[in-house]
């Protein structure tokens, strides 16, 4: 097991050099003069020279490079470019918000979603199934954004159930009080794909001859459905729930834009509007970084969840 | 063999009319081919100028209702102004803008003014400037349908030609480019969109897209590809060693020749799923990255942007350009995926 991680994490390596490289490009040559950016087109040359020095611009591009290097792996990426707030307190102070928000949300939808998924497969072929395939169909063709406008408007503004928007300094209150209705929005929204998908993982399952096996010796369909066919599921169920993971880190940039709550999603779309380069630059190595993780923990998962895996 | 044993053989048909025919028997498939169609011919209608042209036009009052809703009472009283009673009084002694008065109704002659009737009600209703929802509707479907198919197009592009040349060298071309997917699926997707979009914003390209349409469409294919270039990499892996190929190179056929006229036409109903799959997530994206203001300019009618005027409206009771713009979207994604379905169904017998 420790020499697959080892190799796994060397392994790493190239892979978040490009993820450096590409980040570092992408901002170098096709990103605007970040002087520009921060002095504005307006001041004078003596701030510009400074400003240069400042960031390092008037060094070879190679040695920019080393210097972003030493700044991912140092955590040290100076300051916000617009407010002036340490990039590290930027990321500690949005991403509880963040996580209040998506933890419920991506615990619930899985829970749910293998629920329905597993009552949709057993009764796979019947009325009820084809009626649940036609409205996610249709379901998944209106737009998230569609949803949380007439969700907050339906449940916020006229039935007053939840408000409308809002968000304190209290954990608590944000989950009792603020957190439901975005929660209970995404999750309804995630409901329809992600139970089509768990009805699919579970239909592979179903046709497997350990089924039928277990039915000829009399087991009863709940132990059928519960044991067998959902412990031989968790390997694609495992994979999803890794790919929507690193999700949960960087929040959902509609429902924060939307609900006004000052997450980690918010920020980045507020640091695209202004050009904010380091907090955009930083968010997405540590994430690629983050992604590379949970990649490598989900693929040592499968070996607890599933003893025939063998890890190579 | 003779000609006339030749005549005699039952001709086979090919892969694509096969597939034709799988679709025809496709109840759904065809319904849904139906209306992708319909909707094409709108889109290339408005583009053309034909539909839609005057979306800009403000043909009724602000906010009029659909036809069947009605004119909207909305308690206040209009009524004439009562005439003055009794001589005018002759101000012009004592006005000091008197003498001048002649001119300027000379002046105002000189320019035409057209008073337009503005109706109250409109088939599908007016928006808060009085335009048409329908004829903004349909301009938002020109423009959501042609990012979607465009930056579909795009990301189908890079991902065949890389997918091809991973999979058909290998080696270290196959490698590197191996070590790029892997860069790009490293970070999330939409994180990649969003930095993207910040650099197109402010870079040095902005002055060459202009930041419309076009940085929509470059920011979503070039971050999209992954997905087809993942799956052309292993079919051209799987077909490379194939017979039809080491043929075509017995009689000498080039790398490139082998590449496209041989390997691609065979996995083409691979690419062609993967296209559809891709149309309706990039529509789909188009609507959440004008949201967040990184897609199509606030000045360009598309779904996205129109859904961004709805949220406001829906609070002041104004519902009917939400419910327009879900209907005709939620209309052409579902038939469209449901196209992709059927396509996969009738291209590939296989897979079931």
């Amino acid at each position: 097991m420790l020499p697959y991680i080892l190799r796994r994490i060397w392994q790493m390596l190239p892979t978040l050099l490009g993820v450096i490289l590409l980040v570092f490009c992408l901002f170098k040559f096709f990103g605007g003069d970040p002087v520009e950016i921060m002095a504005g087109l307006k001041s004078s040359p003596e701030r510009i020279a400074s400003l240069r020095a400042q960031l390092g611009l008037d060094k070879p591009v190679l040695e920019q490079l080393w210097i972003f290097i030493k700044q991912v792996f140092t955590l040290d990426w100076g300051k916000s470019w617009t407010t002036n707030e340490a990039i590290s307190d930027i990321f500690a102070t949005r991403l509880p918000a963040t996580l209040t928000i998506m933890l419920p949300i991506l615990i619930l939808e899985t829970i749910l979603a293998i629920f329905a998924g597993l009552a949709v497969a057993y009764v796979r072929g019947s009325l009820t199934d084809r009626i649940i395939m036609i409205v996610t169909t249709v379901a998944l063709a209106v737009s998230f954004l569609v949803y949380i406008i007439v969700g907050q408007y339906l449940f916020g503004f006229v039935l007053g159930w939840f408000p409308v928007q809002g968000w304190s300094n209290s954990t608590w209150t944000n989950l009792a009080t603020y957190a439901p209705l975005p929660v209970f929005l995404a999750v309804l929204v995630s409901l329809a794909p992600q139970t089509r998908l768990y009805r699919s993982f579970f239909l592979d399952e179903i046709g497997h001859d350990y089924v039928r096996t277990a039915r000829a010796k009399g087991v009863s369909e709940n132990t059928i459905m519960l044991k067998h066919v959902l412990r031989n599921a968790m390997i694609p169920i495992l994979t999803n729930v890794s790919v929507s993971l690193p999700g949960v880190f960087i929040g959902s940039f509609l429902i924060e834009v939307f609900f006004s709550i000052p997450g980690l999603g918010r920020e980045i779309v507020v640091a695209v509007g202004r050009s904010d380069y380091p907090v955009i630059q930083a968010v997405t190595v540590y994430l690629a970084m983050l992604t590379m993780v949970i990649n490598l923990v989900t693929d040592v998962l499968y070996k607890f969840v599933d003893p025939r895996v063998v890890l190579k | 063999m003779s000609v006339t044993q030749l005549q005699e053989l039952p001709k086979s048909p090919g892969v694509w009319s096969q597939a034709w025919m799988r679709l025809k028997n496709d109840r759904v498939g065809m319904a849904s081919l139906y209306i992708t169609v319909c909707f094409i011919a709108l889109v290339l209608l408005a583009l053309s100028g034909l539909v839609a042209k005057d979306w800009q036009k403000e043909v009724g009052t602000p906010f009029a209702p659909p036809h069947f809703v009605g004119k909207i009472l909305d308690g206040s009283q209009t009524m004439a102004i009562e005439r003055v009673a009794g001589p005018n009084v002759d101000l012009s002694d004592i006005d000091p803008l008197a003498p001048r008065y002649q001119e300027w109704t000379e002046r105002a002659s000189k320019y035409q003014t057209v008073t337009t009737v503005k109706s109250d009600t409109l088939a599908f209703g007016a928006d808060q400037q009085g335009r048409d929802v329908l004829s903004k509707v349909i301009k938002g479907a020109q423009v959501s349908i042609t990012v979607g198919l465009a930056a579909a197009l795009m990301a189908t592009l890079i991902g065949t030609v890389l997918g091809a040349i991973a999979g058909y060298f290998g080696g270290w071309i196959g490698d590197f480019l191996e070590w790029v997917y892997n860069v790009f699926t490293a970070i999330p997707y939409i994180l990649l969109v969003l930095a993207l979009a910040a650099v197109l914003r402010t870079g040095p390209l902005m002055s060459v897209l202009g930041g419309g349409v076009w940085t929509v469409v470059i920011v979503l294919g070039a971050v999209g590809w992954t997905g087809i270039y993942r799956l052309v990499r292993a079919e051209y892996m799987k077909h490379r060693a194939r017979e039809y190929v080491r043929a075509a190179e017995a009689i000498g056929a080039s790398h490139m020749s082998r590449m496209f006229t041989h390997i691609l036409p065979n996995i083409s109903h691979v690419v062609l799923v993967q296209l559809s799959l891709h149309v309706v997530s990039f529509i789909k994206a188009e609507v959440i990255l004008s949201y967040l203001g990184m897609g199509v300019p606030l000045d360009m009618a598309s779904w996205g942007t129109i859904l961004v005027e709805a949220q406001s409206e829906l609070v002041q009771g104004k519902w009917w350009q939400l419910v327009a713009t879900t209907a005709f979207m939620a209309t052409f994604v579902t038939a469209f995926a449901l196209l992709t379905d059927a396509l996969r169904d009738a291209l590939d017998p296989k897979l079931r």
